[in-house]
């Protein structure tokens, strides 16, 4: 088994697709949470494979749509400092801050390093003493092992010129918070199959059972998504709402618990803002105390503001599943990835910049 | 930096948390680490994250996913 091809085989697709639409009779929306998974329904157009009244919600499932402006201010301003070496995904280089974006700064003369890992932040920071290492530790539940590991490896090592300006996000609490809206249109949800894979499907049960959804763990590629899907429908025809898991392969109950274990060491619960949904109990990670020496904020100081008020973009409702990104009057006129005017179109994990990559000219027809 | 395709270990170092291996993705082959992972072995594939595995993958759960399909009537 090689763990892709047999995942993306046309037949057990048009069969699950064809299984779907023996199984509903009524109209259901169903949401995913994974910017992966947004960009695998486009790019196989597996949306266009569901019966009539199955819809897919596209929920805030891109880390780089929802950190929050004023975090990415911080990110710019640590950036300009002297002496500073400034680590970071290359998703977050051109999203906009409301002064300028770390790509600019790069530009300009900052050094700021893209890298694959933050272990390659601590590899610099230990390479480079004389200088100031930071890390822009963003991302959900999937993110948070690695970030975990380079605190804790830098603090072994003893180094003292690494740190972390942490913007970790939580995805079972936005879910309840999505669910908390009056005017919600969600009837399910596909849980995204690697924010299981570290932290389990335990923390679903509660909301599943509180608000009557099913929540089913699903992996990214078309057979996993469809049979997701399917699951989903299954428990909503019949009445159901349940935790299920269609991703065994790589989700586990428990999660992984040495990975829980670490970020746990490391990390604590904290309040967070979203981009586009507004502040969140608990939904997010910061440093212990115990690492404070490490924390980004300790050092350049806290991260300060509020969200700017929103312009023409509707990237808020479609991070809420409220708006498609081609309901919006500016997709593919005014906002593209070359203009955007909203981070769900800057990410090339969001769900605009997925609409635009692989459906580009039937929305330029429109 | 979320999407994450599994690759196929090669050859495996270190220990604790700095465990660490190979891992070839389709013919790129990167450097991973395997702290997390502390029962992969050589041949094993694993999920990586941001250059960290998260999981080792389970060969027979992915055959019961067909085998459940085939039983429901889905493929054949």
């Amino acid at each position: 088994m090689r763990y892709s091809d047999e995942f993306r085989a046309p037949d057990a697709v048009a069969h699950l697709a064809k299984a779907i639409g023996e199984t509903v009779t009524r109209s259901w929306s169903i949401m995913e949470v994974c910017g992966g998974q947004t960009h695998a329904i486009m790019r196989f157009g597996l949306d266009q494979l569901l019966p009539e009244g199955v819809k897919l919600l596209h929920g805030p499932g891109c880390p780089v749509c929802v950190t929050p402006a004023a975090v990415l201010d911080k990110a710019v301003e640590i950036a300009g400092e002297p002496g500073v070496v400034f680590c970071t995904f290359a998703d977050m280089l051109p999203v906009p801050a409301t002064t300028g974006t770390l790509e600019e700064m790069k530009a300009s003369g900052a050094d700021v390093r893209p890298v694959y890992s933050p272990l390659d932040a601590v590899r610099i920071a230990s390479q480079e003493p004389d200088r100031e290492v930071v890390f822009f530790a963003v991302g959900f539940e999937t993110t948070a092992p690695a970030n975990a590991l380079a605190v804790r490896l830098a603090h072994d090592q003893g180094l003292r010129n690494f740190s972390v300006l942490v913007a970790q996000v939580l995805v079972p609490p936005a879910l309840e918070a999505l669910l908390a809206e009056p005017d919600h249109l969600i009837d399910g949800f596909l849980a995204a199959g690697h924010v299981c894979t570290v932290m389990g499907t335990s923390a679903y049960e509660p909301i599943s059972a509180t608000r009557h959804v099913p929540i089913v763990a699903t992996g990214f590629e078309p057979v996993d998504i469809l049979a997701g899907v399917l699951a989903a429908v299954r428990q909503l025809e019949a009445g159901e709402a349940r935790v299920e898991n269609v991703y065994e392969r790589a989700v586990a109950a428990a999660g992984n618990m040495s990975a829980r274990q670490l970020i746990e060491q490391v990390f604590t619960q904290v309040d967070r803002d979203w981009r586009g949904l507004g502040r969140i109990p608990a939904s997010g990670l910061a440093l212990r105390p115990e690492f404070k020496a490490f924390d980004a904020e300790h050092r350049f100081g806290p991260v300060d503001g509020h969200e700017p008020a929103g312009s023409q973009c509707i990237a808020g409702l479609v991070l809420q599943g409220k708006a498609r990104p081609d309901d919006c009057p500016a997709f593919g006129r005014e906002c593209t990835p070359q203009h955007p005017l909203g981070v769900t179109m800057v990410s090339s994990e969001g769900a605009c910049a997925a609409y635009h990559l692989y459906r580009k000219w039937e929305g330029a027809a429109v | 930096m979320c999407l994450a395709v599994p690759g196929r270990l090669t050859d495996i170092w270190g220990e604790g948390l700095e465990r660490t291996g190979r891992a070839d993705f389709g013919g790129v082959v990167r450097e991973v680490n395997l702290a997390f992972v502390p029962d992969a072995v050589v041949y094993d594939y694993v999920i990586v994250h941001v250059g960290v595995a998260i999981a080792r993958l389970d060969e027979a759960a992915a055959a019961r996913t067909f085998e459940t399909l085939n039983a429901a009537g889905i493929t054949e």
